[in-house]
């Protein structure tokens, strides 16, 4: 079972991830193999079973809402592939 | 020097017989000549190790020396090492230096144990055989045409090459498990939330969890000990106190009720691996537990469950990898979309690329219902299954892996026949649950692993039982010849 080359294209464009002309058949077919293989659970009967978020059901811990963390703008922005002026440089969005 | 484990080290250390300096030193070398064949390390840590050794030999003089003091570990290339590069085997974090510690680190720091290094996975923890690391694949030091099994293969190599006595690792669908029966260690996967996961690079959050892989269970219980802990910056760790996982090592299991699930000895299963697993129940038989029959009736839906839920994940998560504020970027983008679909298509790897798309699809507008609400109510099916087989008995065994470790390259071209490698190990991460790898014998000449899985938090009687076995067997004392 393969994906057709219009989806791959569509789930590259979703996740923002270039795929290469060459590479767009093996893409396809292996991605349609995994499918596949997780297509077994539209068998299984599952009506009134509960999604499961949490294998110990436990749910959102609250904190204060109190300042816990140092600001450390440079350290962070030092790990940038570019910055200028304690900001994150990318290609020109609006003309 | 390199034969001993956790606990003897940390006698020897105290008695004097030698010191962390004299210890570090000899691991160091041992790495630096041995490590060719294996690729366990990505970044070996010398200088620094050296200069933690050093001040835990002064601490150990002085007799205030916390419980790992000058012990020296290594440490999965996923955790965050503050100005240590951390890649998770990636191209994209090739030259990625954190910051900050991760809260594991922090922990083995206070321990007052040494990092050696940071050792080599497979990309972002996605496989099972160590091949899609960016930097090369691990070796496994029984047979380096062999894989060592993923996605922990560096941390299980170095422990098994005797590189290390001990490292972390991270387990999502048996990454800790897996490597430590192809390694012939032994690897311990907690309950999900009982290990921090703040500054553990982050795969599929619902089911990954960091863990030990040593060579025996009382060290995993020392290390355990050391990586357990709540932690208010991870909001899904488990604010529970955590247990001294040695205390109960030595209890006797005389009437342990030991649940083996018929589907996890079927069609699949390699024979000789199958007959070591059944070796090793008949010896805690003559422990004095009993065996009870037991089923897991959505067993075979764990690997299907697994690849829609992990990858839809792992494409949420992923998406932090932009190419503005930190890792790989390439080169002249001619506008910002170009820059996003170029730096992750440069930057990732082939699997890494196939799960986003998977989780992209899965969650796409449409499928949603289809694919990963529909795992997530299989999950809970799973779940329940364990749950039930809990009533009546006190731990599951059956074998980690179907096959022993595999050659290199021979299950690349089809990653659903990769996949099904870690059948046995992906229920425990789906329901939560915490599960165990320890040497059972050998098939094909290569090690095999006993599964344990325990109930939840259940952690301290999972280690008693396998150090039972350690004590009564002596598989988890041989070692790889190239280890020599």
């Amino acid at each position: 079972m393969a994906v057709d080359a219009q989806t791959i294209e569509k789930l590259a464009e979703l996740a923002r991830i270039a795929i290469s002309e060459e590479t767009i058949d093996e893409v396809s077919s292996r991605l349609g193999d995994v499918l596949q293989l997780v297509d077994q659970l539209q068998a299984v009967n599952t009506d009134g079973v509960e999604p499961m978020a949490h294998p110990l059901d436990e749910v959102q811990v609250l904190r204060k809402d109190a300042v816990t963390e140092p600001n450390r703008r440079e350290a962070f922005l030092a790990l940038a592939p570019q910055s200028e002026a304690g900001l994150y440089l990318v290609p020109k969005v609006i003309d | 020097m390199h034969q001993l484990t956790i606990a003897e080290i940390i006698r020897g250390l105290r008695d004097k017989q030698f010191s962390s300096v004299e210890l570090t030193s000899h691991y160091l070398e041992r790495i630096q000549q041995l490590d060719s064949q294996f690729n366990s390390f990505i970044t070996v840590t010398s200088e620094q190790a050296l200069k933690e050794a050093a001040t835990a030999d002064a601490r150990l003089a002085q007799g205030d020396a916390p419980a790992l003091c000058g012990v020296p570990v290594a440490h999965k290339d996923i955790f965050c090492t503050n100005g240590v590069r951390t890649s998770c085997g990636s191209k994209m974090l090739d030259n990625f230096v954190p910051p900050y510690d991760a809260t594991v680190i922090h922990n083995f720091q206070q321990a007052g144990a040494i990092s050696l290094g940071k050792t080599n996975m497979d990309e972002f923890a996605m496989g099972s055989s160590n091949e899609t690391s960016y930097y090369g694949a691990v070796k496994n030091p029984w047979d380096v045409e062999r894989i060592p099994g993923g996605s922990s293969g560096g941390s299980a190599a170095a422990v098994a090459a005797l590189l290390a006595p001990g490292a972390t690792a991270t387990d999502t669908g048996g990454s800790i498990r897996q490597p430590a029966a192809m390694t012939g260690t032994t690897g311990l996967k907690p309950t999900y939330g009982r290990v921090s996961r703040w500054g553990m690079i982050a795969f599929a959050s619902s089911l990954d969890q960091g863990g030990p892989i040593t060579r025996t269970a009382e060290d995993a219980a020392l290390m355990l000990s050391i990586m357990a802990s709540p932690d208010a910056k991870d909001s899904t760790c488990l604010d529970r106190p955590v247990q001294d996982y040695t205390a109960q090592l030595n209890d006797a299991i005389a009437g342990l009720k030991i649940g083996v699930p018929s589907e996890y000895f079927g069609e699949g299963l390699d024979s000789e691996v199958g007959a070591r697993v059944q070796d090793a129940l008949k010896e805690y038989e003559k422990l004095g537990a009993e065996l009870v029959e037991i089923s897991l009736p959505h067993s075979k839906l764990a690997v299907p469950a697994y690849y829609v839920i992990a990858p839809a994940e792992a494409s949420a998560n992923l998406s932090r990898f932009d190419g503005v504020r930190y890792g790989y970027r390439c080169e002249n983008p001619a506008d910002l979309r170009d820059l996003y679909m170029r730096s992750r298509g440069e930057g990732f790897g082939e699997e890494v690329k196939r799960r986003i798309l998977v989780g992209s699809y899965a969650l796409s507008a449409g499928y949603y219902d289809a694919y990963y609400n529909k795992a997530q109510q299989v999950r809970r099916l799973i779940k329940q299954d364990f749950v039930d087989a809990f009533d009546k008995v006190d731990v599951i065994m059956g074998p980690t892996a179907p096959n022993p470790a595999f050659k290199l390259g021979e299950k690349n071209a089809d990653p659903v026949a990769m996949y099904l490698e870690d059948i046995y190990t992906i229920a425990t991460n789906l329901a939560g649950l915490p599960g165990m790898s320890i040497p059972c014998g050998f098939a094909h000449g290569l090690p095999v692993g006993l599964q344990i899985i325990g109930n939840y938090l259940d952690e301290a009687r999972m280690l008693n039982v396998a150090h039972q076995f350690q004590q009564a067997s002596d598989w988890h004392q041989q070692t790889a010849p190239a280890a020599e």
